[in-house]
């Protein structure tokens, strides 16, 4: 199968000149290889063999799909499997986005895009986490606002997107809010119930110890409810591209939502398909920036997906 | 106000102490005119079947929960709610999990002002009582729920009070464990000369810790029953006094 794929694989992608296919090929077989060589060695070097093997079987448990997924891609689309016109080879994608950087739109895309849905994340967090804490904290808050927030909550924001663009007109304004009145509603209600989840034992600790509401709060229920709101970013940060990308295919004449409509339009499937990546690689890096950030912040705790 | 040579700070006096619980409309008596007496420094152990009142009888002590009757005076000074002299050692180590050991054990003197580095030094030299030394930087669930509720009584003993209250605190250990700390409890309480109050269930342990015994009966109307344990320390569980008095005590509750 490895072998089959690396034949086939480098004749096609000399025949198209680019050198994205290249790199993929290069950075697929070495590790097909290495996994056939350590195989090998493994009973004539215990130990060092036993490493380097169980090190590239992680690897390939862990990458060996997606790697398996883009070559697969790559031979149906060139091969005439599948219609190259509607799913083009993944060489194509790339070149498309390589121009769509360096001629096109796309630098003025993916910052508009940013902007928007880093606006919109921002203001949640900045409104959603002080106002969860408080709400957390003070019961008969919670229990007055609470039917309000599950109406607004079970609202689609996408459903109150006309809405906004009355109130607020097309311009960025209603769109930046629409994302974040989406994104509001997960940290919102992660934050409360975060602190709600404080453990009574280590308040009534805190209590023996002479700690005031103040020193409760800051020491025991503040870094407890920690995780949870990390929980609440991660599904913003998901939902704020969600909104993103609907708002921008609705109305707009910019941002990667935009142009995965716009070039569809225009046939521009290469391209189409280049944003879609680009806006699915903008997920990965928000989620491995807050996983980090939560790995920083809550070393004690084992991480939650 | 006292001098260092006067050991006799943490004096416990109680007297006409009532509870009362509402339990769906019901008025549960759980402590019903209870008179006692603490000598400063004393070890003493509350004993008693559960719904004795014994886990209550610590909690109005340590001030969290309000007698409905009666006072408690400690150095002749009535108490009312949580107070610097008094920590309390619970059944579960009660850590915040967030806190390495060190900050743990520091968590109550940053409540009482001192400094971060003074907080720490202090914290640093309890721990070394209880014999964490190497674990100063682990995170609680990084360590055995032995370690754990040693972690427990350092930061307790760290604010310097007068008064342990310890409610059932090797109750979840296993058997082992539970053995080596009611050694270092001992040799704790020997070194620190606090006054020692541990509600069990264990009469064994009672027997092993206590300078005295206080049986409270099932029934409130019943008087409060108590056992002197006039064995030298450190004590030895298989010896005969050590013996009799555990059958003495175990006739208290109608077992042999």
């Amino acid at each position: 199968m490895a072998l089959d794929i690396e034949q086939s694989f480098p004749l096609k992608a000399s025949s198209l000149q680019t050198g994205s296919p290249r790199a993929a090929t290069l950075k697929a077989s070495p590790s097909q290889a290495g996994g056939q060589h350590a195989g090998q060695a493994g009973p004539a070097f215990s130990t060092v063999g036993r490493l380097v093997r169980g090190g590239v079987q992680g690897a390939f448990v862990r990458y060996g799909s997606i790697i398996a997924l883009a070559i697969l891609w790559q031979v149906a689309a060139t091969a005439g499997w599948i219609n190259p016109a509607v799913i083009p080879p993944l060489d194509r994608i790339f070149e498309a986005l390589t121009n769509g950087f360096i001629s096109g739109p796309l630098w003025r895309d993916l910052a508009i895009s940013l902007q928007r849905s880093g606006i919109a994340f921002a203001a949640a967090v900045a409104i959603g986490i002080p106002l969860g804490l408080f709400m957390g904290e003070i019961r008969l808050v919670e229990r007055a606002l609470d039917p309000i927030l599950q109406l607004l909550r079970q609202t689609s924001a996408l459903a109150l997107y006309p809405v906004f663009i009355l109130l607020l007109g097309l311009g960025e304004t209603s769109k930046v809010f629409v994302i974040f009145w989406a994104t509001l509603f997960p940290i919102l209600l992660a934050t409360i119930g975060g602190v709600k989840q404080a453990d009574p034992k280590l308040i009534e600790m805190a209590r023996v110890y002479g700690a005031r509401r103040r020193h409760i709060f800051r020491s025991v229920v503040l870094p407890g409810a920690l995780p949870q709101i990390f929980v609440g970013l991660r599904l913003s940060a998901t939902t704020a591209l969600l909104l993103l990308i609907a708002a921008e295919m609705i109305g707009a004449n910019s941002g990667l939502g935009f142009q995965v409509m716009n070039a569809q339009y225009n046939f521009q499937i290469p391209l189409m398909f280049g944003a879609i990546l680009l806006l699915a690689a903008l997920g990965l890096v928000a989620n491995l920036i807050l996983e980090t950030l939560q790995k920083r912040l809550c070393r004690w705790a084992p991480a939650k997906a | 106000m006292t001098t260092a040579t006067e050991a006799l700070r943490g004096e416990v006096t109680i007297r006409d102490l009532s509870k009362t619980f509402n339990i769906n409309g019901r008025a549960l008596n759980v402590l019903k005119g209870v008179n006692l007496d603490i000598r400063g420094g004393e070890c003493l152990a509350i004993v008693g079947a559960s719904g004795s009142g014994k886990t209550t009888l610590l909690r109005v002590l340590a001030g969290l929960e309000d007698a409905d009757e009666g006072r408690v005076l400690i150095d002749g000074e009535p108490v009312h709610g949580v107070g610097t002299e008094r920590a309390v050692i619970f059944q579960e180590p009660r850590l915040l999990p967030w806190r390495t050991v060190i900050e743990n054990v520091a968590f109550p003197l940053e409540l009482r002002g001192l400094s971060r580095d003074e907080g720490l030094k202090r914290a640093r030299r309890y721990v070394q009582l209880v014999g964490l030394t190497d674990f100063v930087e682990a995170y609680p669930s990084q360590l055995s729920g032995g370690m754990a509720q040693r972690v427990g009584i350092a930061r307790a003993l760290a604010i310097q009070p007068e008064i342990l209250l310890l409610d059932e605190p090797l109750g979840a250990l296993d058997a082992m464990t539970k053995l080596t700390m009611q050694e270092e409890l001992s040799r704790i309480w020997r070194e620190e000369k606090v006054t020692m109050i541990i509600v069990t269930h264990d009469l064994e342990e009672a027997i092993y810790l206590a300078d005295r015994v206080l049986v409270l009966p099932k029934d409130k109307s019943g008087q409060l029953r108590e056992i002197s344990v006039d064995l030298p320390r450190p004590r030895n569980r298989s010896e005969e006094g050590f013996v009799r008095l555990r059958e003495q005590l175990l006739a208290e509750f109608g077992l042999h």
